[in-house]
C-alpha cells in the first residue's frame, strides 16, 4: 500500500468514488437547472423542491400503492415532470415577457409553498425508503466495500446525462430546441409550436430533478428540507461551469463531487464551502465560466 | 326537605361565585418548534401533553384557571426570545414550557429570568441550563447532554464497548456531546481512537462512515442529532458498518427518530432515554389518550416532560395560590417531591434538575417488533441518583451559594 | 417651447416632491405616536427591517441588480456589533461603527466579484457567497455557532444615555433609521443616483455616454450593503442577540419579499413591506407550519398580478412619486 499527502492510496481511492456519487446528483440537478435555462431563460429556484417532489413521490407510491422503485424511476420523472408542465402554464408562461428576475422571484416563492405543505403534511424528521432489493448488499473492491446500490447510481446517471447530450445536441428535435433557444421567432416560421417545446422543456427539467430524486431516497433521507439544501450549492455549480453547455453542465457536476470528496478528507471542515470557494477563483479568472459563451 | 335543598343549593351558589371571584389565572405558553426539524420530537404533541395536564390537574377544583397557549420558535434564538418577551409583557404568560434547541432554550431562560417568570425546560439538551447558565427560574425536567453522555457511554464501555470513534456534528453542541462522552468513556476504562468533525445537515455520510470504518473502533459514536443522526445510521448500514461488527451509539436519539429510520436500518442501536411509552400500564394509557390527538405518531420522553411538568407546576402554584413570583413558584416546586403517573417519585433538585431513573434501550429487531411503536427493549436502568450530573460537579451559582 | 418644458419638468418635481413630503409626515406622525399604540419592542424590529429592506431597494429598485445573499451584510454586521458590545466592552455607537465598516468590507470583496456577471447570475453569486458565509459562520467560535451572541449589553450611548430603558433606545432607533432613509433618499436624487436610474433603464447606452458602469454598481452595491449592516448592527442592540438566522438565505429572501410587497423602486415601499411582514410574522407566529406557505404564496401573487407593490400601485393610482 503507498501513501499519497500522507493518506493511504486506498482511502483516497474510496474517496474518490464516493465524491463521485455525490457528483452524480450534482450533474443531473445542474443538466436539469442547464436545460431549462436554455430554454426559458429562467432560473428555476424550484428545482430543489421537484427534487424532493421525486424522493416523496417514490416513498408515497412504494407506501400506498405497493409500487417498488424501479417502476418509481419510470412514473414519478413522468408524474413530477407534469406538474411541471402545469406550473409552466399557469404561471411562467406568463412571466415570459418580464425581466427573467421575475421567474426566479416566483419560483422562489414556490420552493417556499411546496416545501412548507410537505413539511406540515409529513413533519421533518423525514421518512425511511430501502434499497431496492436487487441492489441490497456491495461488493469488497479491495480498497473499499461499495454498495451495490451506490454503483448503480453512478452509472445510471452517467448514461442519462449523455442520452440528454446526445439527445439536445445530436438529434433533430434537440436541433429543433437549440435554435428556438436563439431565435424563436424565426423557429415559429418554421412551423415549429415554440410555446409547447417550451412547455415540455420544462417539464423534461423538472423531470430530470425528480429523477435525481427518486435515486436519491434509497441513500439520503427522504425529508422536505432535502431540496432547499443542494440546491445552493448546486447553484454555485451551475457558476462554475457556466451555462452554456449541457457537456459543461454534466462534466463540473462530476468533477466537483469528486473535489468535495477529497476535501472530506484533507480538511473535512471545509468540505461544504470547497464548492464556494472555487466558485470565487473561477469568476475571478473566468467570468464566464469554464465552459460559458460570455456573460 | 325542600328547603333543605335550596339551602344547599344557594350556599354552593355562593361557594362557587366566590371561587371565581378568587380565581388564580395561570397562563402557560408552549414555546416550540411546530414545523422544523425538532417538531416531530416535541411541537404539537407537546401542546397536547401540557392540555392533557392541565386537564388532569383539574384547576376549578384548586379555584383556578388555566389557559395554554402555543408559539413557534422555528429554532431560531432571536425568534424565541422575541416571542417569550411578549408573551412575558403583553399577553400575560406565567411560564414557558418545553423549548427544543438548546440554543433558543438559553436565550429563553435569560428573558425569564429578567421578569422573573417560570421556565419548565424538556425539549433541550444541553446541560449549561443547569450548570453554568443555571438560574433560579428554571427547572429542566427530562434529559441533558451530560445524562445521555453517561447512560450510553457508560453503559457500552462496561459491556466491551471500550475502543470509540466519533462522528460528530461541528457545532457547540455536537462538540459539548463529544466532549461528556469522551470524559465518561475514559473514566471507564475506555479508549477514543479518533473523531471526525462534520458540518451540519450534511446529505452524505459516507465519507465519514469509511474513515470510521478505517479506524476500526467497536463504537461508533454519533454526536449529532435530528436528520444528522437518521442519515449516518441508513447510509452505515448500507456501508455495512453494522454487518462488519462495529455499532453506532445514538447520544441523542428519539423514538421519532427510529420511526423514521424503521427497525431493519435501526435495530441494534443503542440509546438512553428517560421514558418510553410502552414500558408499563400507566405509559400506555397515557400514550393512548395522547395519540387521540396525534394519531399514528409515538410520544417521546420530551412530550412526556412535559405533561409531567406541567402538572408539578401547577400544584406548585395551586400550594402557593399564586403565579405571580416566578422564584417562588420555582422554589415551591423543589420544596415539593415529584410525583406523577409518567416519570413517578423525584425530586427537583437545587439547580433545577429533575432527577428520576435513566434507561438504556436497544433498538428491537423487525422480527422481535409486535405491533407498530413496539421498538425498544430494556437493557439496563440506571438509577435516579447515578443518572444526573452530581451537583458538585455543575458549576451552577445556585449551588455554590447555598 | 423650451421653457414650457422646463416648467413642466419643474412642476413634475415640485409636484413629487410634495408628495413625497405629504407621505414623510404621514410616517413620521406614526412612527412618533407608535410606541404608545404598539409595542416597542415590535416597532424596533419592524425599523430594523425597514432600513435593512430600504439599502436592499437601493440595488434592486434603483440599480436593477437583484442581490439574492444581503443577509450577509446584515447578519456579519449584527455579529460584530455583538462581539464588540460584549466581549470588547465596547460603548454602543462605537459597536455599531464596528458592525456597519464589517458590513462595507465584506461588500466591497462581495460586489467585486459578484460584479462580474449580470442578471441571474449576478442573484447566483450573491447567494452561493452568503450561503458561504454562513457556513463559516456556523463554527467560528466568534459568533458562537448555534447559540449566537447572547445577552449583548445595550450600554450607554456616548457614554450618556441608559438605551437599556425602552423609550431612550426606540428614539435612538428611529434617529438612526430617519438618519439613514434620508441618506438614501439623497443617494437617489442626486446626480449620482440619475447614473444609477441609467444604468437601470439600459446599460450599454450608459456606457456608450462615457460612464463606467462597473463602477458606479460596485459603488452602489457596497452602499447598500454598508446600510443593510447598519441595520444588522441596530438589531443586534435591541434583541441583546446576533444569530445564524441573520445570516441565513431566508433572511435574503425575508427582504427581498418586504421590498417586492411594498414596491420595487418606491422611496417608501420598503418601509411599508418591512412593517408588513414583520406584523404578519408576529401574528402567526402560532401558526408557526403556515409562515413558510404563506410568504411562498404572497411571492406568487406579486410576481403574478401585484409586480408595482403596494405603494407602487398607490402612487400609480393617484399619479405621484412615493
Amino acid at each position: 500500500m503507498f501513501q499519497i499527502f500522507g493518506i493511504p492510496s486506498q482511502a483516497l481511492f474510496g474517496q474518490l468514488l464516493l465524491g463521485l456519487i455525490n457528483g452524480s446528483f450534482y450533474a443531473l440537478l445542474s443538466l436539469g437547472l442547464a436545460v431549462i435555462f436554455g430554454m426559458l431563460n429562467i432560473i428555476n429556484f424550484t428545482h430543489g423542491a421537484q427534487y424532493m417532489m421525486g424522493a416523496f413521490a417514490a416513498y408515497l407510491l412504494l407506501q400506498h400503492l405497493g409500487i417498488n422503485y424501479w417502476a418509481a424511476l419510470v412514473i414519478v420523472p413522468i408524474i413530477v415532470g407534469l406538474t411541471g408542465i402545469i406550473v409552466e402554464r399557469l404561471f411562467l408562461q406568463q412571466l415570459q415577457k418580464l425581466d427573467p428576475l421575475y421567474g426566479l422571484l416566483l419560483t422562489f416563492g414556490l420552493a417556499l409553498i411546496i416545501e412548507g405543505l410537505f413539511r406540515n403534511y409529513y413533519g421533518s424528521s423525514g421518512l425511511p425508503y430501502g434499497v431496492p432489493d436487487a441492489l441490497q448488499g456491495g461488493r469488497n473492491l479491495g480498497f473499499m466495500f461499495l454498495p451495490n446500490y451506490r454503483a448503480w447510481v453512478i452509472g445510471f446517471s452517467l448514461v442519462i446525462c449523455f442520452a440528454t447530450w446526445f439527445a439536445i445536441e445530436r438529434t433533430r428535435l434537440g436541433s429543433y430546441l437549440r435554435a428556438a433557444t436563439e431565435n424563436p421567432t424565426l423557429v415559429r416560421a418554421f412551423g415549429i409550436n415554440v410555446p409547447r417545446m417550451v412547455m415540455l422543456t420544462y417539464g423534461f427539467g423538472v423531470a430530470l430533478a425528480a429523477l435525481a430524486g427518486v435515486m436519491a431516497a434509497p441513500i439520503y433521507n427522504v425529508s422536505p428540507q432535502m431540496g432547499s439544501d443542494i440546491i445552493i450549492v448546486v447553484f454555485a455549480v451551475v457558476v462554475i461551469g457556466g451555462m452554456g453547455s449541457i457537456m459543461g453542465a454534466i462534466i463540473t457536476g462530476f468533477t466537483l463531487g469528486i473535489v468535495e470528496g477529497l476535501t472530506k478528507v484533507f480538511f473535512p471542515e471545509a468540505s461544504n464551502t470547497v464548492i464556494f470557494a472555487i466558485m470565487i477563483v473561477v469568476l475571478l479568472v473566468r467570468p464566464a465560466g469554464l465552459f460559458g459563451r460570455g456573460a | 326537605m325542600r328547603p333543605a335543598v335550596s339551602v344547599a343549593f344557594a350556599v354552593a351558589a355562593l361557594f362557587a361565585t366566590a371561587a371565581r371571584a378568587d380565581d388564580i389565572n395561570v397562563k402557560i405558553g408552549v414555546l416550540s418548534d411546530m414545523s422544523s426539524l425538532y417538531a416531530d420530537i416535541s411541537g404539537p404533541g407537546s401542546v397536547v401533553a401540557a392540555k392533557m395536564a392541565v386537564q388532569d390537574f383539574n384547576p376549578a377544583a384548586h379555584g383556578m384557571k388555566v389557559d395554554v397557549v402555543s408559539a413557534d420558535h422555528q429554532n431560531k434564538p432571536d425568534v424565541g426570545s422575541n416571542i417569550a418577551r411578549q408573551w412575558y409583557d403583553v399577553d400575560h404568560v406565567d411560564a414557558i414550557v418545553d423549548v427544543p434547541t438548546s440554543s433558543v432554550a438559553l436565550a429563553v431562560a435569560d428573558v425569564t429570568r429578567e421578569k422573573n417568570k417560570v421556565f419548565l425546560i424538556s425539549g433541550a439538551a444541553t446541560s449549561d441550563l443547569t450548570g453554568p447558565k443555571c438560574s433560579p427560574n428554571n427547572v429542566h425536567w427530562t434529559y441533558d447532554t451530560w445524562m445521555l453522555a453517561n447512560g450510553t457511554g457508560k453503559a457500552l464501555v462496561k459491556t466491551g464497548g471500550d475502543t470509540w470513534f466519533f462522528i460528530t456534528a461541528d457545532y457547540a453542541f455536537g462538540h459539548a456531546l463529544e466532549r461528556d462522552t469522551t470524559n465518561v468513556v475514559q473514566a471507564n476504562g475506555g479508549k477514543v481512537l479518533g473523531s471526525v468533525n462534520v458540518p451540519l445537515n450534511t446529505p452524505d455520510f459516507s465519507s465519514y462512515l469509511l474513515q470510521a470504518q478505517a479506524s476500526k473502533a467497536k463504537i461508533i459514536g454519533l454526536a449529532n442529532a435530528g436528520g444528522d443522526t437518521i442519515n449516518a445510521i441508513k447510509q452505515g448500514a448500507e456501508f455495512g458498518i453494522t454487518a462488519g461488527g462495529q455499532h453506532f451509539a445514538g447520544l441523542l436519539v428519539f423514538i421519532s427518530d427510529v420511526e423514521a429510520l424503521g427497525l431493519k436500518t435501526a435495530q441494534g442501536l443503542v440509546l438512553t432515554s428517560t421514558w418510553y411509552w410502552d414500558m408499563n400500564d400507566a405509559n400506555r394509557a397515557w400514550a393512548k389518550r395522547w395519540q387521540a390527538e396525534r394519531p399514528g405518531k409515538f410520544p417521546t420522553m420530551v412530550v412526556a416532560g412535559v405533561y409531567s411538568s406541567v402538572l408539578h407546576y401547577l400544584k406548585a402554584v395551586a400550594a402557593l395560590k399564586s403565579a405571580a413570583d416566578g422564584k417562588a413558584v420555582v422554589d415551591k416546586m423543589k420544596a415539593m417531591p415529584t410525583d406523577d403517573p409518567l416519570f413517578g417519585k423525584g425530586t427537583v433538585r437545587v439547580d433545577g434538575t429533575v432527577t428520576h431513573p435513566a434507561y438504556l434501550f436497544e433498538v428491537k429487531k423487525p422480527e422481535e417488533s409486535k405491533y407498530p411503536g413496539d421498538d425498544f427493549k430494556l437493557r439496563a436502568t440506571i438509577p435516579a441518583d447515578e443518572a444526573f450530573r452530581p451537583l458538585k460537579d455543575d458549576n451552577c451559582p445556585l449551588v455554590t451559594s447555598n | 417651447m423650451a421653457t414650457v418644458a422646463q416648467a413642466a419638468a419643474l412642476k413634475a418635481r415640485h409636484d413629487s416632491e410634495r408628495s413625497v413630503g405629504v407621505a414623510f409626515a404621514i410616517m413620521l406622525a406614526f412612527l412618533v405616536a407608535g410606541p404608545f399604540l404598539l409595542y416597542p419592542v415590535f416597532l424596533m424590529k419592524a425599523l430594523c427591517f425597514a432600513l435593512f429592506a430600504c439599502a436592499f431597494n437601493l440595488l434592486i429598485g434603483y440599480v436593477g441588480l437583484v442581490s439574492f445573499g444581503h443577509a450577509l451584510y446584515f447578519g456579519w454586521a449584527s455579529y460584530l456589533t455583538a462581539y464588540a458590545a460584549k466581549s470588547w466592552g465596547m460603548q454602543p455607537e462605537i459597536a455599531i461603527l464596528i458592525g456597519t465598516a464589517t458590513a462595507a468590507a465584506l461588500g466591497i470583496v462581495a460586489g467585486i466579484v459578484a460584479i462580474r456577471r449580470q442578471g441571474i447570475y449576478f442573484a447566483m453569486i450573491t447567494l452561493a457567497l452568503a450561503q458561504m458565509m454562513y457556513l463559516v459562520a456556523l463554527r467560528l467560535p466568534l459568533t458562537g455557532g448555534e447559540d449566537g451572541i447572547q445577552a449583548v449589553p445595550r450600554g450607554r450611548l456616548f457614554g450618556l444615555f441608559d438605551l437599556n430603558h425602552e423609550m431612550t433606545m426606540y428614539i435612538f432607533v428611529l434617529v438612526v433609521v430617519l438618519a439613514a432613509f434620508l441618506l438614501i433618499y439623497r443617494i437617489i436624487n442626486s446626480p449620482f443616483g440619475e447614473v444609477l436610474k441609467a444604468i437601470r433603464e439600459n446599460e450599454p447606452r450608459t456606457i456608450s455616454l462615457g460612464y463606467q458602469t462597473d463602477r458606479y454598481k460596485v459603488v452602489a452595491f457596497v452602499l447598500s450593503a454598508t446600510l443593510a449592516g447598519l441595520a444588522g448592527s441596530v438589531k443586534a442592540l435591541v434583541f441583546q442577540l446576533a444569530s445564524l438566522t441573520d445570516v441565513h438565505w431566508t433572511m435574503s429572501g425575508e427582504v427581498l419579499l418586504m421590498t417586492l410587497v411594498g414596491g420595487l423602486g418606491t422611496i417608501f415601499g420598503p418601509v411599508v413591506g418591512a412593517f408588513l411582514i414583520v406584523a404578519m410574522e408576529n401574528y402567526l407566529a402560532s401558526f408557526g407550519q403556515w409562515v413558510l406557505i404563506i410568504q411562498g404564496a404572497i411571492f406568487v401573487v406579486c410576481v403574478l398580478v401585484f409586480r408595482r407593490g403596494i405603494v407602487g400601485e398607490l402612487a400609480h393610482r393617484l399619479h405621484v412619486r412615493l
